[in-house]
């Protein structure tokens, strides 16, 4: 076919495209892995019994902004992945900020704590499971980002992978929050930030295949 | 060859026919893609030296990815930059697919001379895009070959096929992202 021809094939009748096509990817993707993460934490692992009574301390939302707020610089940074030639800029900041605080803070408070204890604030009581919960969490997510960001035109697959499994788990440690009886810092700082690392290693691993248009 | 203005000007003309085709304008839209053709022709002549008879199909592969990509794109954005990315993106899967050293340098490294050049000579395409048409399942290949090719409507294709109007938009749409898997799988040597 002449390169003439396949202009008018691809011209001929075409219809207005839809200018929000990205949004409604990425919310269907968002809001399938987001309930998927829910419903599994709830059959897998059960609500923690406490929770009414932890969600009016500050510390649970401190706790679930970590997540949330990696979330959102994740979709940012994916969304913009997901456009050829737009760079992600500042959205390095915005995913580099809570991980910065949440460190900062776990510093704070190892270092004003009794040596013997800061092991425990560390590891709390479910350090073997916490990231390995995530990862399991995430996978739904993770499928529906990807075939999300499938659709529309990654031109950079490694770290549009990155973005997109970061935010799978960071949207399915959002739901863990649910059930996750640690309360401390620390903990957070180390063990919800590997379980979140580990789906968006997979992402840069196999974005280049997953996402491949 | 010839020069196509500046590429400021081939950029502000390209971008407002391609505004108008995302409107759903087929005839701006067919001027936009007509014009781009001729600028990355004469882009990939240039940057190609190994490759001079890859470059229509190159071309043609760009082309299909723009259309299948139409929706991401911004109007805030430089049309310049968008095209290069997928231009880029392309070459380097064309390259890889190849498994040519040229993979490995970048030679579209110039984004800024992307519109600089037209080249309106095509060469003859290696690759038989229509042939791979012919491969697609019917309800992808004949949405494409009413609608597209025959310049039928919607409707009236929804007719002669016994299709519903919204399987064929889908066809029509699921045919071309098709086609460019086929052209991706067609490159490997």
């Amino acid at each position: 076919m002449k390169t003439k021809d396949m202009v008018a094939l691809l011209a001929a009748g075409v219809e207005p495209v839809d200018r929000h096509a990205l949004a409604r990817r990425f919310g269907w993707a968002l809001l399938a892995g987001g309930l998927a993460a829910a419903a599994l934490t709830l059959r897998m692992f059960g609500m923690r019994p406490d929770l009414d009574l932890m969600m009016a301390t500050p510390l649970f939302w401190a706790k679930v902004a970590l997540p949330f707020l990696l979330a959102a610089a994740a979709l940012w940074a994916a969304g913009r992945l997901s456009r050829p030639g737009v760079t992600v800029g500042r959205g390095w900041l915005a995913l580099a900020a809570p991980v910065a605080v949440v460190w900062a803070a776990a510093a704070a408070v190892l270092l004003s704590a009794p040596a013997p204890e800061r092991m425990s604030l560390l590891m709390g009581s479910t350090w073997r499971t916490c990231p390995l919960n995530i990862t399991v969490l995430s996978v739904p997510a993770f499928v529906a980002v990807m075939w999300a960001m499938k659709g529309l035109a990654p031109t950079r697959p490694r770290v549009a992978g990155a973005a997109g499994g970061l935010l799978a788990s960071a949207t399915a440690t959002v739901a863990y929050c649910l059930h996750c009886p640690e309360m401390e810092v620390p903990f957070w700082a180390v063990w919800y930030l590997l379980g979140m690392l580990i789906p968006a290693a997979l992402g840069a691993l196999l974005g280049p295949r997953l996402l491949r248009w | 060859m010839t020069e196509g203005g500046t590429a400021q000007s081939a950029e502000e003309r390209l971008k407002a026919l391609f505004l108008q085709g995302l409107a759903g304008e087929a005839a701006a839209y067919h001027a936009f893609l007509d014009g781009l053709s001729g600028h990355l022709r004469a882009f990939l002549r240039k940057r190609l030296y190994g490759l001079q008879d890859d470059v229509e199909d190159i071309v043609q592969e760009i082309l299909i990815a723009v259309h299948n990509g139409r929706h991401t794109y911004r109007a805030d954005q430089p049309l310049t930059a968008w095209v290069h990315a997928i231009a880029r993106y392309k070459l380097a899967d064309f390259l890889r697919g190849r498994a040519r050293h040229e993979a490995r340098n970048d030679p579209l490294d110039e984004q800024a001379d992307l519109f600089a050049a037209s080249d309106d000579e095509a060469a003859q395409a290696r690759r038989d895009v229509g042939k791979l048409l012919d491969e697609l399942p019917d309800r992808q290949r004949l949405p494409i070959l009413h609608v597209k090719l025959q310049g039928l409507s919607v409707a009236e294709t929804a007719q002669l096929t016994g299709l519903s109007e919204s399987a064929v938009k889908v066809g029509v749409h699921r045919g071309l992202k098709a086609l460019a898997a086929r052209i991706r799988g067609k490159v490997k040597v």
